[in-house]
């Protein structure tokens, strides 16, 4: 088959997933829809595998194939279509998002196995699958925003997945209104592109946009930044990023998944499919940079100080997405790409982990609370260290190789780029800190109570509550279930994690410089057009910066090694120290509040006068004044109608004077 | 005589009818107003008739003689059906097809 | 000579006109209308229309007349309410008569109708006779003939059945199906 059948199959699979479960939610038995997503993930994956076989096939600049289903509008010079564009860059999301998507999908089998809506989260949680699969496989511009917007509602649907829980809903709705701030910059740049290339296959797309645009033309900058929107939008950058912490009321897989794994990589992926046009306006492109180079520095700040476990992870995700766009913002695209695979992998296993320990603690997040679960549950801590270990770029994990190679690429541009060699090393020592906060607070120290009662051989019980807020909440549908799995007894569990586990240790060594760089040389084939992809640091520059990096993150460890287990102390007396700086990171630099008072309110203040003035005077005004207009008319005319004969016979001999009067005056 | 004014005799009585059946409320009176213009009718077409040297008119005339007694003939056994049934015999209490 | 008589005719049918609107016995319009009708035959034989004046008197002011009569004596007299339920109308019924009168005396006197010969052909001995009319209605107007025939058929027929009296307003005496 050819390539971009295995494309079509891609996408079907998911789909037909997404149908079986959706439709027959009723009447599938027991646990069955969570295996049949699985599956359904699972022949996806295989089938992203066969694509990668087909396109391997192929010499290296012949790599791009795309195939159309069926035209979708073709009219007035707009043509439409259903297609795929099936290359390397598209294969290897593919591959990503199948990959880890299939064995989240395993884990939730055990993770949501007594929720009441367990069908229901896995034809969500198949859709959003497949929306990510068509987003990344798509051919053209609106598919593309087809895509795009299916995975916004995806997540929305997904992190309102416990409905009856207030913060949830909220932070549902927060999550889409945000994202669709970007989709309105995803969409005007979509106008702007139509009405100047006048096309939107993204094959031409590319092709006409170095003969129409000339280099950082306002138009295809403003393009860009509309890109831009879109891309912070969906991938959590300052500003429009304060939708993902609190996105973490959704069930964990679905944060390992949505929210750290696939559809916050959406951005990243956009600015790389798109680099032809940002290679252009360049000024957008270093713009994305140093939007990526703030929120990596901000979110690594925050997470030193906030105590939910799963928003610290969050907050790491998206410093290192940040990481990702500073990547692909300074041309390093192969480097952020290998960065959004290996992120994937620790990401993934870090959130599984930390589902399992929120497991142990009957469903409670603060690490406060948490310690020592090493002896209780040591698969969990060396999977949760080993996460840790690959986020904090230790020398020979994977997240050192990727995270530290885009740095390198950031030097090798010299000139002002250094900056982000710079910011991007901070970031580095920041994020090995707070990884092994996480990792020293949850894992080593004494063991907390629930610990111990783990050691004891039974799982913590506590009556349900909302990790945020406390207030009580019972176990039935639109709430959590009644009971909490770890990782020690499921073997799915196990084995997704054992999976990744592997993966964020070992993955770095398919990219080792100048030894196999097998990873820049498959992309290759989709960066053909780009001035900037053939170019990177030598090997021994190379091979220096990994030293730093190894270096950075070695102190990083060492720090928080002796500030959470040599001092314990230490952190409550820098508290102390200094409050108002713990104040100002905990509330997360305020941007809530900003955002609260520059938009919410003028919005809410706008839709209340709308209502109150607008509304109902103007339009209910306008409107019932037609209507009482209409029955005055109709009242008037109905006094005519009074049954007198004579009346009636008066109209009639004054209409019949009338028209002779017409009729005389006529002839004179 | 001039046909003229014949004429302007049939319209003198026409609108002498016409105001009648505005004006007056027994059903029979009504009635005979009607009858009024229709020999207002007559006369005109019989003015007519006699300018052109043609008896199409009359003959017309004749015919229209024929329709006003049927028209009575029926307005009448109305009037007698309605007098039976204790109806009043007034026009303006006869109302109820009003809008 | 002819003008006295055309007065003559125009004042007994303009007076029984009027007397037919104004009288307020139902009995007295009835016998108003009637002199109204024999003037009218009058004016009827000074325009040649011998048979149609022997009609009228017979036919209308005998026959139908007679029918008025009968029934205005059945019927009785109502007593008119002076009160006017609808507002305006006795003003404006006078005010459009003459309106009508007015614009129907334009357009006959006006320029519109000076093609009219006002005097008339002279015409031949017979016409107006019995013969003549009776030839034309049963030759050139023949279908027209018996559609009134047919016509008066009807009415009489609808008459009967009008004011007959109906078995079946007695609602609780059910007739017997033959």
């Amino acid at each position: 088959m050819s390539a971009t059948a295995y494309g079509w199959l891609v996408l079907a699979f998911p789909l037909a997933g997404t149908l079986i479960v959706s439709l027959g939610w009723r009447g599938l038995p027991g646990r069955s829809a969570g295996w049949i997503a699985t599956a359904m993930i699972g022949l996806s994956f295989l089938a992203s595998i066969g694509a990668l076989v087909q396109i391997l096939g192929d010499p290296v600049d012949a790599r791009q194939h795309t195939s159309s289903l069926y035209d979708y509008a073709s009219a007035a010079g707009l043509n439409i279509q259903l297609n795929v564009l099936v290359d390397p860059l598209s294969v290897y999301m593919c591959l990503i998002v199948s990959g880890v998507s299939a064995l989240i999908h395993l884990y939730s089998i055990s993770y949501m196995t007594s929720d009441r809506g367990f069908n229901r989260f896995f034809a969500y949680l198949n859709f959003f699958v497949f929306s990510m699969l068509l987003l990344v496989l798509a051919g053209n511009l609106v598919l593309l925003i087809v895509g795009w917007a299916f995975v916004g509602f995806a997540s929305y649907a997904l992190i309102s997945f416990w409905y009856r829980r207030t913060t949830a809903t909220r932070a549902g709705m927060k999550a889409f209104v945000i994202n669709v701030v970007g989709d309105a910059g995803m969409v005007l740049a979509a106008f702007f592109i139509f009405r100047d290339l006048g096309t939107f296959d993204l094959l031409s797309i590319f092709s006409k946009a170095p003969q129409t645009f000339h280099t950082n033309q306002g138009v295809v900058v403003v393009i860009c930044l509309l890109l831009v929107v879109g891309a912070i939008a969906k991938s959590a950058q300052v500003p429009l990023h304060t939708w993902l912490p609190d996105a973490m009321e959704g069930p964990t897989p679905v944060s390992a998944l949505i929210h750290a794994a696939t559809m916050v990589t959406a951005g990243v992926y956009l600015i790389a499919r798109f680099h032809p046009l940002f290679e252009i306006g360049l000024t957008a492109a270093d713009i994305a940079a140093f939007i990526g180079l703030a929120t990596l520095l901000i979110a690594a700040t925050i997470a030193l100080v906030v105590t939910d476990l799963k928003r610290i992870i969050a907050y790491s995700t998206m410093s290192q997405i940040g990481y990702m766009v500073v990547g692909v913002g300074i041309g390093a695209y192969s480097e952020g790409l290998f960065h959004l695979m290996t992120h994937a992998f620790f990401k993934a296993l870090l959130f599984m982990a930390a589902g399992s320990v929120i497991g142990a603690m009957a469903n409670r997040q603060n690490i406060d609370l948490m310690g020592g679960f090493r002896k209780a549950m040591p698969f969990t801590s060396a999977m949760l260290l080993i996460g840790a270990l690959a986020l904090a770029a230790f020398p020979l994990t994977s997240g050192w190789f990727s995270k530290d190679e885009i740095l390198d690429f950031a030097a090798y541009r010299g000139g002002f780029y250094v900056i982000f060699t710079i910011g991007g090393y901070i970031g580095a020592l920041l994020t090995a800190f707070y990884a092994f906060r996480i990792g020293f607070r949850v894992v080593f120290g004494e063991p907390c109570e629930e610990a111990r009662e783990l050691e004891g051989g039974h799982i913590h019980h506590a009556e349900p509550e909302n990790p945020a807020t406390g207030e009580r909440e019972d176990t039935d549908v639109g709430f959590p279930g009644p009971t909490h799995q770890i990782a020690e007894r499921e073997w799915p569990m196990r084995i997704a994690m054992t999976i990744l586990g592997f993966g964020a240790l070992f993955a770095g060594f398919i990219q080792i410089p100048g030894v196999d760089d097998a990873v820049h040389k498959f992309l290759h084939g989709s960066f053909l057009d780009s001035s900037l992809y053939e170019q990177g640091p030598s090997t021994t520059a190379a091979y220096r910066g990994l030293l730093i990096g190894g270096l950075i993150s070695v102190l990083g460890i060492a720090i928080a090694y002796y500030a959470y287990l040599r001092r314990p102390g230490t952190t409550a007396a820098l508290v102390a120290r200094f409050p108002w700086l713990h104040d100002f990171l905990e509330r997360k630099w305020y941007f809530d509040e900003a955002i609260d008072i520059l938009v919410v309110r003028p919005a809410l203040a706008v839709g209340g006068w709308a209502n109150k003035i607008f509304e109902r005077y103007v339009i209910q005004g306008l409107v019932m004044g037609v209507t009482d207009l209409v029955r005055g008319a109709n009242a008037g005319v109905r006094g005519a109608q009074s049954g007198y004969l004579r009346s009636y016979a008066l109209l009639l001999v004054t209409g019949f004077a009338g028209l002779g009067l017409y009729f005389l005056l006529q002839s004179s | 005589m001039d046909i003229t004014w014949y004429l302007v005799l049939s319209a003198l009585l026409f609108a002498v009818g016409v105001s009648g059946v505005l004006l007056r409320r027994s059903p029979l009176v009504i009635l005979l107003c009607l009858e009024l213009m229709l020999n207002a009718g007559n006369l005109a077409l019989l003015a007519f008739s006699r300018s052109l040297g043609n008896q199409d008119g009359q003959v017309f005339a004749l015919i229209v003689m024929v329709i006003a007694a049927c028209e009575v003939v029926v307005g009448l056994g109305i009037i007698v059906a309605a007098y039976r049934r204790r109806i009043p015999l007034n026009v303006d209490d006869l109302r109820s097809l009003r809008g | 000579m002819k003008e006295v008589a055309f007065f003559a005719g125009a004042i007994g049918a303009l007076g029984g006109a009027i007397a037919v609107i104004a009288l307020r016995n139902a009995f007295y319009s009835v016998l108003a209308l009637i002199v109204h009708l024999i003037s009218l035959a009058g004016l009827f034989l000074l325009l040649q229309g011998e048979f149609i004046a022997a009609a009228q008197i017979v036919v209308y002011a005998g026959a139908v007349m007679v029918l008025y009569v009968f029934v205005a004596a059945y019927v009785g007299n109502v007593d008119e309410p002076l009160w006017e339920p609808i507002p305006g109308q006795r003003f404006i019924a006078p005010l459009l008569g003459i309106a009508l009168f007015v614009e129907l005396a334009i357009a006959i006197t006006g320029s519109s109708l000076q093609a009219i010969d006002t005097q008339g052909p002279t015409v031949e001995l017979g016409f107006g006779s019995p013969s003549a009319i009776g030839k034309l209605l049963l030759e050139r107007f023949l279908i027209a003939f018996e559609a009134a025939s047919l016509l008066l058929l009807v009415a009489a027929v609808g008459a009967v059945v009008l004011a007959g009296r109906h078995r079946a307003a007695d609602a609780s005496a059910p007739r017997e199906t033959a």
